[in-house]
């Protein structure tokens, strides 16, 4: 299984992804934003950060950067895509995944472990999770407040494209399990093809119980073949 | 040839203004609290405040119609979030 990460100006989760990565056997490459050509890939990660310091909107200049365009098309023609946290505003930003992230609602930078329930289990990504299974996963973001029309919400309720969603260790998703404001607690969502999966938690920092928990790690084992 | 330099350049610039603001139904949590920080100040009356971004823009072209394409293409490409701003593109004088 090979896989690139896309490393910005301003990204600061890209070593810890690919020591994740490497962990569970992936053969990764890390490739600059200045990039044309990507190396062949099975999953294209655009990591955590701030790239190019979140100016104008988070996301939006590295959603614009040179590889981004070789990195659509990867996604276009089915490569597996996971944005995480900086790299799922950015993901938006390039029209690959519907909605926006907006300041989270109490207008503070929330650096904790939240829990988040398993909303479908049936994609590449979750295969290896049960279905309704809460994790413990860190999140660390200021702008993690997803926002989308009323169409698009009705689209990911319907096709079941909501990927996880924040919850209390109960399981119990309501408006004092939402640590940001998300709309209806989304804390991820696929792409209509289910390629493509945005999520605002850090799941390369729960590979290992020295400094957390294992709880990512079913998201990584479950890609590799 | 210093002079016709800059009679050209000042005939060839335009000048643009764009206002961008967080559509109505988006919540604007930092307006919110610059207004109450601003009530707390005292100003009693102020109804309503919305926070937005401003840009000034040159364009080196003589053709206002041609121009102002331009400053739409770039608002939509990348200035504006259309999900949820709204703008206003103004000429300057």
């Amino acid at each position: 299984m090979k896989s690139s990460v896309i490393v910005f100006p301003g990204s600061n989760c890209d070593r810890d992804i690919a020591v994740a990565l490497e962990k569970l056997q992936f053969k990764n490459k890390m490739v600059w934003h200045k990039e044309t050509s990507l190396p062949k890939s099975d999953l294209i990660v655009i990591p955590g950060g701030f790239s190019y310091g979140d100016y104008l909107r988070s996301g939006a200049i590295a959603g614009k950067s040179l590889i981004i365009d070789e990195v659509i098309k990867a996604a276009n023609s089915g490569c597996l895509v996971l944005g995480i946290c900086n790299g799922f505003q950015i993901l938006t930003e390039t029209g690959l995944l519907k909605g926006t992230l907006l300041r989270n609602k109490n207008l503070r930078f929330i650096n904790r472990d939240v829990n988040i329930k398993v909303l479908n289990n049936q994609t590449k990504f979750s295969s290896k999770y049960k279905s309704n299974q809460i994790l413990k996963i860190n999140i660390a973001h200021n702008e993690g407040n997803y926002f989308t029309n009323s169409k698009h919400l009705d689209q990911l309720k319907k096709d079941n494209l909501i990927a996880f969603k924040y919850c209390d260790k109960n399981g119990n998703v309501n408006e004092s399990s939402n640590p940001n404001g998300a709309l209806e607690n989304i804390a991820g969502i696929y792409n209509e093809k289910r390629n493509i999966l945005g999520m605002m938690p850090h799941p390369e920092r729960m590979v290992d119980n020295i400094i957390s928990n294992t709880d990512g790690i079913n998201l990584f084992s479950g890609l590799i073949n | 040839m210093g002079k016709q330099f800059q009679l050209n350049s000042k005939k060839n610039k335009l000048r643009f203004s764009v206002t961008v603001t967080l559509k109505k139904d988006v919540l604007d949590p930092q307006g919110k609290v610059v207004q109450n920080t601003l009530l707390n100040l005292g100003m009693s009356n102020l109804k309503n405040i919305r926070q937005g971004k401003f840009f000034e823009i040159e364009i080196d072209e003589a053709d206002q119609i041609i121009a102002e394409k331009k400053v739409e293409e770039m608002c939509q490409k990348l200035l504006v979030n259309l999900i949820i701003e709204d703008y206003k593109i103004n000429i300057l004088k």
